[in-house]
């Protein structure tokens, strides 16, 4: 018990490490700027003075050192800095998108993860058979569409004909219900591109292991075929199945940003290509961080539910 | 009912496409790759023909486009009739000649970026595992770092830092991209450096670089090639998706990603004319994921 | 007395396939079984050993087909049968023993609950009665603490004593037939005895028949009372064990009797200067110590011999003296002269000096180069050969690795025999003109008459050039056949060491002979005498 106790202490430990190497890097790339960042923002026609009070904004004056530790403090204690665009402090703009942001991703997560355990199983268990090359040729297909393209496909048949709204506009009197009904375009676009990628995964974790002698034993014992993946495939193709899980909640992150924008969601995707077209590059950062953050968090759950998962790890000699 | 009719439709337009290239290639192999071609599958077989088709656009685009590619050439949102076929754009612009400049703007700047992360990715992923001991445990580590801020969410950093030219837009995504060729060279090359072969080598006395090129990369090869592929695609979307932001490929040059952007009012009316050019990027990589998977199963199945 | 026919396979045809065609692996087999009566499979490898036991199933591996022929269990048609129906039967009435018990338990659950499901699943007895019942056939199988073994996980027990929980679960529905595939082959010889014994004891008290499939002969003169002989897929000849160890019928069979032979002849002993003097080496990974204050010596055109089990060190032995494993005490002289302890440190003519040959030629030659690059590029670095003399230095090798250099010279590994392939690796070696050639396991991985080949080229070649090899293996009769002297290792000490015919005429220590004792022999009767001789019950 002690081992998997260090052990995860570890991962923490790497978490934390992770993170921190991130926030260096996303604070550290403004540094790579040929000149600085006051002058590529403004372009070579600004006046000496604009680029003076627009360092002074954004405490350029300082040291690279000084400006990341009063960033970084900054953060930790909730304090994301100020938008250059709105001047508003970046964590009232953060707040209620970040919650809107994670209920998409979370309603996207709770209708793909079930689905495409459930085919990724089934198309292992069945597989060479028709319902595998279909599903694997739809799954390949569903992967290559570009989120827009599948979100407007959806609009196009599912919206024109009235069934759900194409926008999501939400106001202090949108019940738990409206919002189910009004995300369900954009939740169901995140689910199809993200069930085809676990799906196919599950499978080849599955799959990977039929191979195994001890899956041979089972079927030398006159196990049926579907126990043979629940019980002896499954259980060993778990932490493989976990980091698929972790990875493609991850995407949702990703697929998000675009389909924010299809939907007109008020989320953080949205909230970030605004601060892109602005340059609004405390905005950006402090975004980057909120995603690169969930990332690591999804990847540490991973790794420690399949650290549990292992019984060579669980029961030591 | 369209919908049905629709996908009844472009099934059967893919077995035709799928079965008469399969044919083509059959007969056209050297007698040797003959049973290659014979036996693999439809979706693989309308892959190449995709590809090729569109690597026949991109070169020949300038003499198969009816307009010039900036050209305003009527109203705006024309409908689909000659000499318009596709219509106009929300500037007048044709349509169908936009598409096809599309290919090669849009291909070509994947392809080039693609390319550029393959070339530093995989060099240096080799390299770190050859090299081993903490050289290969930092540059690991860190590269791990990196990617775990997303892909998209990282160029769109970037971008917003380096600004958005195309040239900035090949250079970012290239470096993103680069990380994870990075991490799939290493893991390859991982597996062969601890074959007694590669000790032999060593204790022969061979030179770094020697290892690298005779002895790691040709095995190498066939998993980084599939590899390739796959980037591709991801660059390809990727691009797109921020040129449908706004972020990327900027006007007037045609572009995909952009040209479903600047058009998309057109789909709360049922137009589906902004799909076209989605339709296209989607095409591609339909087509390219399609040869690349026969390629793995192929891959996979000779091992066993 | 005739007992009754339990299995019967008349013609049995299996197909195999390679890309798009089929090709046959069993051609027409005929097989009968009578109740409790053991029958042992030998072949070498591609010989259909595994595939015909499957069979026995009703059982075909993916990738496999079963095309012809009829398997008639117990007046059950097993080809006609439905799936559910075999499957009813499999665990049940016929079970199996694979070859890796460590491979073949499912590393995520206990012993136990592997070894109710088949009688749970069987509806034979019920989960009670079945763990009951597991901890007396543990304890019949002689494995130690019988009524807590079976709630570990397979990773938490040995490898002798997962294979006796593999029989042991073979036998919890009480079938009247199991396929016994190679159990022991991936045994160190000492935990081998332990095992065979067991096996033995539990088949003869259930009275169960069985099919006993292996490469050894040795072993399977211990176990089975009709002994058939398979070459590619054919029969080659059927008799009692007693008649076909005394007088096989067939040339094939004669030839695997046969097969240790070859034995170099006697060499006069060691004068001079030694080639290679390992002095006090203790070395290891991390805290571990693998070897500890070892040391010996390899003269030239000798054969030093080092045996032992897996883990006692033998190929830690050789990355030592390679300078892949810097040693943290001790040192290794070359001729006299101490040797750099890393490989990297080493000029190019000490690297020359001492050369490799593998265990596995797949992994050992890169699949992407052709021969001519293969063996020429050791000539071509070390002794700066070019263009035409390089080419002739190339053609001179196949000649003396006896490959026909015009039909070789441009071809892929892929396209070589694993005989042929180890040829390469000899090749390789020689290219560099060395004094000594360290061969780890070389002949492990080949079938017994290839085994014979391999090993007259080396002793030919040492003779020629001048040779000192340093042999590691664990088969003692490889060490009869080929060796000068004998380093016996044992957990990274050197229990004992000598010139080979004192060695094996009277060991002085208690592990060596263990180890030579243990070496199974041709005569039914040396495992009753064995463990008679050890104070066991037989």
């Amino acid at each position: 018990m002690n081992a998997i106790l260090a052990m995860i202490g570890r991962r923490l430990l790497m978490g934390l490490l992770t993170l921190f190497v991130i926030s260096v890097v996303i604070f550290g790339a403004t540094e790579l700027l040929p000149g600085d960042l006051a002058r590529e923002l403004l372009g070579q026609s600004a006046t000496e003075e604009t680029l003076a009070a627009l360092r002074e904004q954004l405490g350029l004056n300082d040291p690279a050192p000084v400006r990341y530790w009063n960033w970084l403090t900054g953060v930790l204690q909730g304090d994301l800095g100020v938008s250059m665009a709105t001047k508003k402090p970046i964590s009232e703009l953060v707040g209620t998108r970040l919650e809107n942001t994670m209920f998409l991703a979370l309603y996207a997560a709770a209708m793909s993860v079930p689905l495409s355990l459930m085919l990724g199983v089934l198309a292992a268990l069945w597989r060479n058979s028709i319902f595998d090359r279909a599903s694997n040729s739809l799954a390949l297909t569903a992967i290559s569409f570009p989120e827009f393209f599948v979100a407007y496909i959806l609009i196009l048949w599912l919206s024109q004909s009235g069934f759900f709204p194409s926008m999501v506009r939400i106001t202090p009197a949108t019940t738990f219900g409206d919002m189910l009904y009004m995300c369900f375009l954009p939740a169901l676009t995140l689910t199809l591109v993200v069930t085809a990628h676990m799906m196919r995964m599950t499978r080849a974790a599955i799959i990977n292991l039929l191979a195994s002698p001890y899956i041979e034993m089972a079927r030398l014992k006159g196990m049926a075929p579907l126990r043979v993946v629940l019980r002896h495939a499954v259980p060993n193709a778990l932490a493989p199945i976990i980091n698929v899980v972790a990875l493609n909640l991850a995407y949702l992150i990703t697929g998000v940003v675009v389909v924010e924008v299809v939907f007109v969601y008020p989320g953080l995707g949205q909230l970030m290509v605004d601060a892109v077209t602005n340059r609004d590059v405390p905005v950006v950062q402090a975004i980057a961080l909120i995603f690169a953050a969930a990332y690591v968090l999804l990847n540490l759950i991973a790794d420690v539910l399949s650290t549990i998962s292992n019984p060579r790890l669980m029961h030591q000699r | 009912m369209n919908v049905i009719v629709f996908l009844a439709a472009a099934l059967a337009l893919f077995f035709v496409i799928g079965v008469a290239a399969r044919a083509a290639m059959k007969t056209l192999a050297p007698a040797a790759d003959k049973p290659t071609f014979r036996d693999m599958p439809l979706t693989a077989s309308f892959g190449i023909a995709v590809i090729l088709f569109y690597v026949l656009v991109a070169v020949f685009g300038p003499l198969l486009a009816p307009f010039g590619e900036g050209e305003v050439v009527g109203a705006q949102y024309l409908p689909w009739a000659a000499p318009h076929y596709l219509g106009t754009d929300k500037l007048g612009r044709d349509m169908l000649t936009r598409l096809i400049y599309g290919a090669r703007n849009t291909v070509g700047i994947a392809f080039a970026t693609t390319a550029l992360a393959f070339v530093v990715g995989s060099i240096l992923g080799i390299w770190a595992a050859l090299a081993g001991g903490w050289l290969d445990q930092w540059t690991s580590r860190f590269v791990d770092a990196l990617m775990a801020i997303p892909a998209l969410i990282f160029s769109l950093l970037l971008l917003t830092i380096f600004g958005t030219s195309v040239l900035t837009l090949i250079l970012v995504i290239a470096a993103v991209d680069a990380t994870r060729v990075f991490r799939l060279a290493r893991s390859v090359a991982q597996g062969i450096v601890v074959m007694d072969y590669i000790e032999a080598a060593r204790l022969r006395g061979e030179s770094n670089w020697r290892l690298i090129r005779r002895e790691i990369l040709p095995n190498a090869m066939a998993p980084l090639v599939a590899e390739f592929g796959l980037r591709f695609c991801f660059v390809f979307l990727s691009i797109s998706a921020l040129s449908f932001l706004g972020l990327g490929i900027k006007p007037p040059t045609a572009d995909w990603g952009s040209m479903v952007r600047d058009n998309a009012t057109l789909i709360t009316f049922g137009d589906i004319t902004p799909l076209l050019p989605a339709g296209a990027i989607a095409l591609l990589t339909v087509a390219v994921n399609f040869v690349v998977d026969w390629q793995l199963h192929r891959a996979s199945g000779l091992k066993e | 007395m005739e007992k009754k026919v339990l299995l019967a396979i008349k013609g049995l045809q299996i197909e195999g396939r390679s890309g798009d065609a089929w090709h046959p692996i069993v051609k027409g087999v005929d097989l009968t079984l009578h109740k409790g009566e053991v029958l042992g499979l030998i072949g070498e490898s591609g010989a259909g050993k595994s595939t015909l036991g499957l069979a026995a199933m009703g059982f075909a591996r993916d990738g496999c087909r079963i095309s012809g022929g009829t398997i008639d269990f117990d007046g059950i048609d097993l080809r006609a049968a439905s799936e559910a129906e075999r499957r009813s039967l499999r665990g049940k009435r016929i079970a199996y023993v694979a070859q890796s018990a460590a491979a073949s338990f499912n590393p995520a659950h206990r012993l136990v609950d592997q070894y109710c499901e088949a009688p749970v699943v069987h509806r034979v007895m019920a989960r009670e009665k079945a763990e009951a019942d597991a901890v007396e056939l543990y304890r019949r199988m002689r494995l130690p603490n019988p009524e807590e073994i079976g709630f570990r996980y397979p990773h938490q027990v040995s490898g002798g004593q997962l294979q006796r929980a593999m029989t042991a679960m073979a036998m919890a529905c009480r079938p009247e037939l199991i396929i016994f595939d190679e159990p022991t082959t991936a045994l160190d010889v000492t935990t081998q005895i332990e095992v065979l014994a067991a096996i033995r004891d539990i088949v003869r008290q259930f009275g169960t028949a069985a099919i006993y499939i292996t490469h050894d002969l040795a072993v399977v003169a211990q176990m089975a009372d009709r002994i058939k002989v398979l070459l590619r897929g054919s029969e080659v000849e059927e008799a009692d064990t007693r008649k076909m160890l005394a007088e096989p019928r067939e040339d094939y069979t004669k030839s695997l009797w046969a097969v240790r032979s070859f034995a170099r002849p006697e060499q006069p002993p060691a004068t001079g200067t030694p080639i290679v003097s390992v002095r006090n080496v203790t070395a290891g990974y991390g805290a571990i110590n693998v070897l500890t204050d070892v040391s010996f010596d390899i003269h030239a055109r000798r054969t030093v011999a080092v045996v032992g089990e897996s883990g006692s060190g033998k190929s830690t032995t050789a990355r030592v003296i390679t300078g892949l494993l810097p040693p943290r005490k001790g040192e290794v002289l070359f001729n006299g002269k101490p040797l750099p302890p890393g490989f990297s440190a080493r000029s190019r003519g000490e690297l020359r000096q001492c050369q490799m040959i593998y265990q596995m030629a797949d992994t050992a030659l890169n699949p992407k180069l052709r021969l001519r690059e293969l063996i020429g590029r050791p000539a071509e670095m070390y002794l700066g050969l070019k263009g035409k003399a390089l080419d002739d230095r190339i053609r001179d090798l196949l000649s003396l690795i006896e490959l026909e250099p015009d039909k070789f010279i441009d071809r892929l590994p892929g396209e070589l025999s694993g005989g042929q392939k180890q040829r390469i690796g000899i090749a390789r070696a020689l290219a560099a003109e060395p004094q000594l050639i360290i061969c780890d396991e070389v002949t492990s991985a080949l079938d017994q008459i290839v085994q014979e080949g391999i090993l007259k080229l080396l002793s030919r070649l040492q003779d020629e050039l001048n040779l000192a090899y340093m042999f590691i293996t664990h088969d003692l009769a490889t060490v009869r056949s080929i060796a000068d002297e004998v380093v016996v290792m044992q957990q990274g000490v050197v229990v004992e060491r000598g010139p080979k015919a004192v060695l094996f005429a009277a060991p002085k220590e208690e592990y060596t002979n263990l180890l030579l004792s243990s070496v199974p022999e041709m005569d039914p009767d040396w495992l009753n005498r064995l463990l008679a001789a050890r104070g066991e019950p037989a």
